[in-house]
C-alpha cells in the first residue's frame, strides 16, 4: 500500500499528535493518579488507608478508609464481665490507656446511685491521667516531627516518655496497657516514694519542654511546613465533631476538664490552651501542634498541684467488691482524653456483663475531617495534616 | 439557657410529637418517632444552637422491642447543655431519616450504626460499611448475630 | 599473555609503549579509587549512625568491633546475601541498570577530583565543567530507578529527583562560574594552587562575595546528595523510600554507596574550590612540606580528606537536626532565592576581580589580586558577619520574636 493510499484509508486529523499531548486549552495534558496511601505506610500512624486522587503532587481529593484494626470492642464488652471490659478499653487509644480506663469506669460508676470515689483515688486518677496525657502528647509531637522529616525530636520525646512509662510501671506493673483505673477507684495504691518520683519528674521535665522549641516550634523549616497548611476553620471543626487539641487548635476553647469537670478537675488551676493562628492561619497544622506542646505544660501544672496535696485514705471504694453488678440503667459519660472527647454509653440490665457498651472515639471524628482540609494541598502536606490530627487507629476502629 | 428551659421549649414546640421526656435521669432525653427527627434536629441546631452531635448509639433491645437509636446532641461552647434523642424503630424495617446535612459528623456516625446494627438512614449519600469489610454479612452488634464460620476460606470460631 | 606475566613485563620494560602503561595506570587508579570509595562509604555509614545516635542521646552500634566499627561491614555482607528481588511488572533492564548508572555518575567524578598535588587521575583543563556534567548522571540513575520500579511511590520519588536536579543545578553552576572567575581557571588543581599561602588566601575569603557563594554551593550540594533537608526523592515518611522503595539486597546497597560517595565528592569539591584544597592554610608548613614531592602528596591527601570529612560530618549534623522542606519550597529556595543571590555574587566577584585584581600577565607571578589584604579582610569580615549574624538571628527567632510569642506560656 502506498503511503498516499494509507493516508486516505486512515485519515489522520490535523492535530492528532497535538491533541494527544495537549488539552483543549493548549496546556500539556496531564492525568490524575489514584494513590493508595496505606494501610502500610510509614506516615499513617497505624493502619489507616487514604485513597488519594492526585494531579502530580497536588491532592485533588482523598478519602480515608478505616476498619483495618476493627476487633469488635463493643461486642466483646457484651460477652465479658465489666471488670474484664476495663482491660479491653486499654486497647482503644493505647497511648492514653489511663483515660480509657477512667472513661469506662466513670460510666459504670454513674450507674451506681450513691457511690463516692475516695479522695485519694481521685488524686491518683488525675495524676495518672495527666502524666499519660503528657506521654501521649510527647509521642504525638515526636512522630509529627518525624512526619515532617526531623527524626531527632522523636528520640528526645521518647527519652521523656520513658520516664513517665517507668513511673506507670512502678505504679501498676504495666508500661502501655495499664488496666489501672477501675470502677470504684484504682487497682493499687501509690506509695510516698512514688509521689516523690512524680514530683522529681515534674522538676525534670519543665526545662526539657523548651528543647522542642529549639528543634521544632521555632524551627523555620518546620514552621514553613506546617503554617497555613491544613487550615481547619472553627465552624468546620464543629460540623465534623472534632474535639481535643484539633478543635482547640482552631481557636475554640472547649475542654471538658473545665467546662464539665469530672473527677476533681474543678479543684485545679490550669489554662485551656487554644490556637491563635500565630504562624499564619488559625487552625493550621502548626496551631494543632503548638496546642499539644502547651497542653503538656498545663498537664504538668495539674500533676504538680495534685502531687503536692494528695491525701491519704482508701484508694478504692469499699462498696465495689468482687463482681461489679451495676443496677439497671443507662449512662453516657465523656472525658477529655488526650485526643479529644472519649465517650462511653453503657446500658446495664443488672448483670455483671454490660448489655451494651458504645464507645465514642475522638480520633474517629478527627479523621473524618481530613478530606475537607487536605483538598488542594500537596502530598507532603497531606502527611503533615494526618500527622497533626494525631490519630490512634486503635480507637478509630475499636 | 439551661436544660429545663430547653426541655420546656421543646415540649412547647413539638407537643405530643415528643412521646416521652426524661429530664432528670442519668441520660436526659426525649423520645420521638423517626418522622419527627429531621424537623427536631433542624430545630435543635438552628433554634437552640446545639451544633455538635457527640455520639450516636444504637441499641438492640431484643426481638420484640426493636432497635433504639440514641443521638447525643450538645453545644460546643457549653458542654453542660446537652440532650439525648431516642428513636425506636422496628426490627425488620429500621429506617431513620438521615441528619448528615444538619451535622456533617453524622455521616460517619450513621455509617457505623448501619454497619454494626443495620439501621438504614434514608437519604444518606454513601451508606456503606465503615468498620467491617465491604462484603461482610450481617450486623455484628445485633443480639441474634451469628458470626460466620468461614470468611473467604479463613476458618473462624476455632475451638 | 597471562595477567602476571603482563605485569612482570610491564615492570621490566618501563618505557614500553604508551598503551600498556596507560592500561596499567588506569587499572591501578581504578582499583585505588574503588577501594577508597568503598572504605569511605563504609566509614561514612558507620559515622552517620554514630553521629545520629549521639545527637539523639543514644549509643548507636556497639556490638560488632570496638564501638561498632565493623557494623557496616556486617550489614554489607547481609545485603550481599539477601535475595535480589525484581518486582513483577518492573522494567527489568532499566531496573538493573539504574543503580549502576547512579553509582557510575558519582564514581566518574573521581577522575578529576584531586587528593594531592599529583594525586589526581586527570588534571583536566575543564575539570569543574566535567564535574558539573557527570554530576547530574546520578540523577538519571535515580529517575530510571523510579520509573523502572513500576511503583507509584518510586515514580513520585524519581519525578521529585528530576525536579530537584533542574532546581539545584543552576545555583550550583553559578557558584562554579564564580569560583572560576575568581580563581582564573577551570582546572581543579589550578584552583587549589591559586589558594596557596595563609588561610585568608582561600577562595572562600578572597572577597566579600565568596562566603555567600560558598554557602550557596553548600546548600546546592546538599540537594545534589539528596540529604536532609533536601531528601525529597527518598522522603521516607512521605514516599515510603522514594525511588529505591522496590530495591533490595546489593542493588539497594549500590544506591547507598553512591549516596555516600556523592557526599564525599561534593564535600571534596567544596574543599578544593573554597577551603584551600590540600593546603594546611599555614604558609610555612606548606612551604616546608612542598620541598618533597612525596611529603607534599601525603600531607596534602591527609589534609584534603580531613577537610572533606569535616564537611561530610556537617552534612550529617544538618540531616539529624533539620526537618524536610517541601517540593515547592525547595524550588523556591533554589530558583528564586539562590539564583538571584548567586548572580549578584557572580557580578560582584567579577567586578571585584576586575578592579582589585590585576591580570596575570601584568603581575607576572600570579593571578592574586593587587590588594590581597583588602579582599581577604573583607572576605573574613563577611564570613564572620554571615555566620554570627545568622546565629544571632536564629537564636532571636528561638527566643521568641513578636510573631511567634508564646502567649499563655508561663510556668
Amino acid at each position: 500500500m502506498s503511503s498516499e493510499a494509507a493516508r486516505t484509508l486512515t485519515p489522520v486529523p490535523a492535530g492528532l499528535s497535538r491533541g494527544r499531548m495537549l488539552d483543549q486549552d493548549g496546556d500539556l495534558r496531564t492525568e490524575e493518579m489514584l494513590l493508595n496511601m496505606g494501610p502500610q505506610h510509614p506516615a499513617t500512624h497505624g493502619v489507616l488507608r487514604v485513597v488519594v486522587r492526585t494531579d502530580g503532587e497536588m491532592v485533588i481529593d482523598c478519602e480515608p478508609h478505616v476498619g483495618y484494626l476493627h476487633r469488635c470492642f463493643e461486642k466483646h464488652c457484651e460477652s465479658v464481665s465489666i471488670l474484664q471490659s476495663v482491660l479491653y478499653t486499654d486497647r482503644l487509644d493505647y497511648l492514653t490507656a489511663m483515660g480509657n480506663n477512667w472513661g469506662f469506669s466513670m460510666a459504670i460508676e454513674k450507674l451506681f446511685p450513691d457511690l463516692v470515689i475516695p479522695e485519694r483515688a481521685q488524686y491518683i486518677r488525675i495524676i495518672c491521667q495527666e502524666l499519660n496525657r503528657i506521654a501521649s502528647h510527647l509521642l504525638a509531637i515526636g512522630t509529627y516531627g518525624m512526619d515532617i522529616g526531623a527524626i531527632t525530636p522523636f528520640l528526645y520525646c521518647f527519652r521523656e516518655r520513658e520516664k513517665i512509662l517507668s513511673i506507670f510501671e512502678a505504679i501498676c506493673g504495666q508500661r502501655l496497657n495499664y488496666n489501672y483505673i477501675r470502677p470504684g477507684g484504682v487497682a493499687y495504691d501509690v506509695d510516698d516514694r512514688m509521689v516523690q518520683t512524680i514530683k522529681d519528674f515534674c522538676a525534670y521535665f519543665r526545662p526539657k519542654a523548651l528543647e522542642y522549641d529549639d528543634l521544632l516550634s521555632k524551627n523555620d523549616i518546620f514552621i514553613r511546613r506546617t503554617a497555613k497548611v491544613g487550615v481547619l476553620r472553627p465552624e468546620t471543626a464543629i460540623q465534623y465533631g472534632c474535639t481535643g487539641p484539633v478543635l482547640r487548635g482552631s481557636g475554640l476553647a472547649r475542654d471538658l476538664r473545665r467546662d464539665m469537670p469530672y473527677g476533681i478537675y474543678d479543684r485545679f488551676d490550669f489554662d485551656v490552651v487554644v490556637g491563635q493562628g500565630e504562624a499564619g492561619a488559625l487552625g493550621d497544622c502548626y496551631d494543632r501542634y503548638i496546642v499539644r506542646i502547651r497542653e503538656m505544660e498545663q498537664s504538668l501544672r495539674i500533676v504538680e498541684q495534685a502531687a503536692a496535696k494528695i491525701p491519704g485514705g482508701e484508694y478504692r471504694s469499699p462498696k465495689i467488691k468482687g463482681k461489679i453488678r451495676p443496677p439497671k440503667g443507662e449512662a453516657y459519660t465523656r472525658i477529655e482524653n488526650s485526643r479529644g472527647e472519649l465517650g462511653f454509653y453503657v446500658v446495664s440490665d443488672g448483670k455483671d456483663i454490660a448489655y451494651r457498651v458504645k464507645c465514642r472515639a475522638p480520633s474517629f471524628h478527627n479523621i473524618s475531617v481530613i478530606p475537607e482540609i487536605s483538598r488542594g494541598s500537596m502530598v507532603a502536606d497531606l502527611i503533615a495534616i494526618i500527622g497533626s490530627m494525631d490519630i490512634v487507629l486503635g480507637e478509630v476502629d475499636r | 439557657m439551661d436544660r429545663s428551659t430547653l426541655f420546656e421549649k421543646l415540649r412547647q414546640k413539638f407537643g405530643p410529637r415528643i412521646i416521652e421526656s426524661d429530664e432528670n435521669g442519668l441520660v436526659p432525653s426525649v423520645r420521638i418517632e423517626p418522622a419527627t427527627w429531621p424537623e427536631l434536629a433542624q430545630s435543635l441546631r438552628d433554634d437552640f444552637r446545639l451544633d455538635y452531635l457527640s455520639c450516636l448509639t444504637g441499641i438492640d433491645r431484643g426481638k420484640g422491642q426493636g432497635l433504639d437509636a440514641i443521638y447525643h446532641v450538645e453545644r460546643m461552647d457549653a458542654a453542660r447543655l446537652s440532650i439525648s434523642v431516642r428513636i425506636r424503630v422496628p426490627y425488620e424495617n429500621p429506617v431513620i431519616p438521615t441528619v448528615e446535612h444538619i451535622w456533617r459528623t453524622a455521616d460517619w456516625h450513621e455509617r457505623e450504626a448501619y454497619d454494626l446494627l443495620g439501621f438504614r438512614f434514608e437519604g444518606h449519600h454513601n451508606l456503606v460499611r465503615i468498620l467491617c469489610a465491604e462484603d461482610w454479612e450481617g450486623h455484628p452488634l445485633r443480639k441474634d448475630y451469628k458470626s460466620p464460620d468461614t470468611y473467604h476460606g479463613v476458618r473462624n470460631n476455632v475451638v | 599473555m597471562e595477567f602476571f606475566t603482563f605485569v612482570g613485563w610491564l615492570l621490566d620494560n618501563p618505557d614500553a609503549g604508551f598503551l600498556p602503561k596507560f592500561i596499567g595506570v588506569a587499572a591501578a587508579w581504578a582499583v585505588g579509587i574503588t577501594v577508597f570509595v568503598s572504605v569511605a562509604a563504609l566509614f561514612f555509614v558507620w559515622l552517620e549512625r554514630k553521629v545520629s545516635a549521639h545527637i539523639q542521646c543514644r549509643l548507636g552500634p556497639m556490638e560488632v568491633g570496638p564501638h561498632g566499627v565493623l557494623q557496616t561491614l556486617a550489614d554489607g555482607l547481609k545485603l550481599l546475601a539477601k535475595e535480589d528481588i525484581i518486582p513483577e511488572g518492573a522494567d527489568r533492564f532499566l531496573f538493573a541498570l539504574a543503580p549502576i548508572l547512579a553509582f557510575a555518575g558519582t564514581f566518574v567524578s573521581f577522575a578529576v577530583l584531586p587528593f594531592g598535588p599529583d594525586l589526581v587521575i586527570a588534571d583536566l583543563d575543564l575539570g569543574i565543567f566535567f564535574l558539573a556534567a557527570v554530576g547530574s548522571l546520578e540523577a538519571i540513575g535515580v529517575i530510571a530507578a523510579g520509573w523502572a520500579s513500576n511503583n507509584k511511590w518510586s515514580l513520585f520519588g524519581s519525578v521529585r529527583a528530576a525536579t530537584q536536579v533542574v532546581s539545584y543545578e543552576i545555583p550550583m553552576g553559578i557558584a562554579f562560574v564564580t569560583v572560576a572567575v575568581v580563581a582564573g581557571t577551570l582546572s581543579l588543581n589550578g584552583m587549589v594552587e591559586s589558594q596557596n599561602g595563609m588561610f585568608w588566601n582561600w577562595l572562600v575569603f578572597r572577597n566579600p562575595f565568596m562566603p555567600i557563594v560558598f554557602i550557596s554551593y553548600y546548600i546546592a550540594s546538599l540537594a545534589e546528595c539528596k540529604r536532609a533537608p533536601f531528601d525529597l526523592p527518598e522522603a521516607e515518611s512521605e514516599l515510603v523510600s522514594g525511588f529505591h522503595t522496590e530495591y533490595s539486597g546489593m542493588r539497594f546497597g549500590i544506591f547507598f554507596i553512591a549516596e555516600y560517595a556523592a557526599m564525599y565528592v561534593v564535600s571534596a569539591l567544596a574543599v578544593v574550590m573554597f577551603l584551600g584544597g590540600w593546603y594546611t592554610g599555614i604558609a610555612p608548613v606548606d612551604a616546608w612540606v612542598a620541598k618533597s614531592a612525596l611529603l607534599a602528596n601525603l600531607v596534602g591527601a591527609i589534609v584534603l580528606i580531613t577537610k572533606s570529612f569535616a564537611l561530610v560530618f556537617l552534612q550529617m549534623w544538618l540531616r539529624w537536626t533539620l526537618p524536610r522542606i517541601r517540593l515547592d519550597q525547595m524550588m523556591y529556595l533554589c530558583l528564586k532565592v539562590m539564583v538571584p543571590i548567586g548572580m549578584v555574587c557572580l557580578i560582584g566577584a567579577a567586578l571585584w576581580q576586575g578592579i582589585a585584581g590585576v591580570p596575570a600577565d601584568l603581575m607576572g607571578d600570579s593571578q592574586r589580586p593587587a590588594f590581597p589584604v583588602v579582599g581577604s579582610i573583607s572576605g573574613l569580615v563577611c564570613f564572620l558577619v554571615a555566620t554570627v549574624g545568622g546565629w544571632i538571628w536564629v537564636r532571636g527567632a528561638i527566643r521568641g520574636t513578636k510573631s511567634y510569642q508564646l502567649a499563655n506560656y508561663k510556668s
